[in-house]
């Protein structure tokens, strides 16, 4: 479920070179095509769809670098089902 | 001329003014309107020229293809650069009138009532150029020569950042040595020119001290692209103590990976095709003179002879 919203904002902001449908979860977003701003976009969409505001200490590159990582760091915030 | 922006101030700021008093006062800078927007003497202007051919000096076994462009360029190149997304504050857009004669009528009027006319006028296709490499990265779409290019910019920047230190003004001129290649000699690039520039600098005098430093992204979003910078050490500033203890330093030069960040945008690949590095060396000239004032006075005859010499004075 999660994961779901997380490839749909990937795919409308993450400007990957392939869909968000075809990655595992722990392949390297970065690798995959998304660059520094364009996770910037990806961080505000996830903030939009999950209701849930990233803390400055989850505000890096790692917490945006994989799908599981993104997961996991919603995870730890206001548990709201997207 | 009462100074309006002198009210109420921390010892910083004091110290701030305080050096901007003494530069309209000795005549090397004159005051606007606009904080940060001054004319300059012509001493200021004959220590910024002996400035500009030390750095050429220092930078010509790089045979750099020097190239000059003016404080604007196209919108369109300014959208690729993200620079609307990474500094809106710092931004500076061009607009004017499009209208006919019944809007002029109209804008006219607003005017005579003493009301803004900014919305009568329409953005027009150019912005001000806020760092001036991005026109030069616009020029080169495509493949690289083997082996990269290397370009001597020089010319005006723009940031809206209006502020009472004189090291801080809108408009200003850098000189950037910018290499377009490979991104292992980009990295070198920018490792061995840093030391070179703080040699250069400090031959003039100047306390440089080299510190990794970040780019004043704005809002959350800067956050992280803040982050990322400061990991991967991509910007080094060389900062010398203008105002003693009351802060840490202040940029006059730096070096910097901009990675694929432009190239990317832009299209740039090296010769064997894959997407180009950018890496750079700046100077801010305004500052490094300002820099030179406050070290060794304002009265550049009493400055120390080697000095004098290498900036030809």
């Amino acid at each position: 479920m999660t994961d779901d919203t997380i490839r749909r904002v990937l795919d409308a902001h993450g400007k990957l070179r392939v869909p968000a449908s075809g990655l595992d979860a722990d392949a390297d977003l970065y690798a995959a095509g998304m660059s520094s701003h364009a996770s910037v976009n990806v961080m505000l969409a996830l903030e939009d769809a999950f209701e849930v505001e990233f803390p400055d200490e989850l505000l890096t590159k790692q917490t945006f670098c994989t799908i599981a990582a993104i997961s996991a760091a919603i995870g730890t915030l206001a548990a709201v089902p997207a | 001329m009462t100074d309006i922006l002198e009210t109420g101030l921390t010892p910083l700021e004091e110290a701030r003014h305080g050096f901007r008093r003494e530069l309209l006062d000795a005549g090397l800078l004159i005051a606007s309107a606009s904080a940060g927007v001054y004319g300059r003497s012509a001493t200021f202007e004959a220590v910024l020229t002996g400035l500009d051919r030390v750095l050429t000096e220092l930078t010509a076994p790089l045979n750099a293809t020097a190239l000059r462009f003016p404080p604007v360029y196209p919108r369109a190149d300014f959208e690729l650069t993200d620079y609307i997304a990474s500094f809106p504050d710092l931004s500076g857009v061009v607009s004017s009138f499009e209208g006919g004669d019944r809007e002029h009528r109209e804008l006219l009027a607003a005017r005579e009532a003493g009301e803004r006319w900014d919305g009568y006028l329409t953005p027009a296709d150019v912005v001000l150029t806020n760092a001036i490499c991005h026109p030069l990265y616009a020029t080169l779409r495509g493949r690289m020569p083997a082996g990269g290019g290397v370009y001597d910019i020089l010319g005006w920047g723009f940031r809206h950042e209006p502020s009472a230190d004189p090291m801080r003004m809108q408009s200003f001129r850098m000189h950037e040595f910018v290499y377009v290649g490979e991104p292992d000699a980009a990295q070198e690039y920018r490792d061995t020119w840093l030391d070179k520039a703080v040699d250069a600098l400090s031959g003039l005098g100047l306390p440089v001290t080299p510190v990794a430093a970040n780019d004043p992204f704005f809002g959350r979003a800067g956050r992280m692209l803040v982050s990322e910078q400061l990991r991967d050490n991509l910007k080094v500033e060389l900062t010398v103590p203008m105002y003693g203890d009351l802060h840490e330093g202040t940029a006059i030069a730096s070096a910097n990976c901009q990675r694929d960040h432009l190239t990317a945008a832009f299209g740039i690949r090296t010769a064997g095709g894959e997407v180009a590095h950018g890496a750079c060396l700046a100077f801010g000239m305004e500052r490094t003179v300002l820099a030179l004032l406050r070290v060794h006075g304002l009265d550049v005859n009493d400055w120390p002879l080697d000095v004098r010499a290498r900036l030809a004075l």
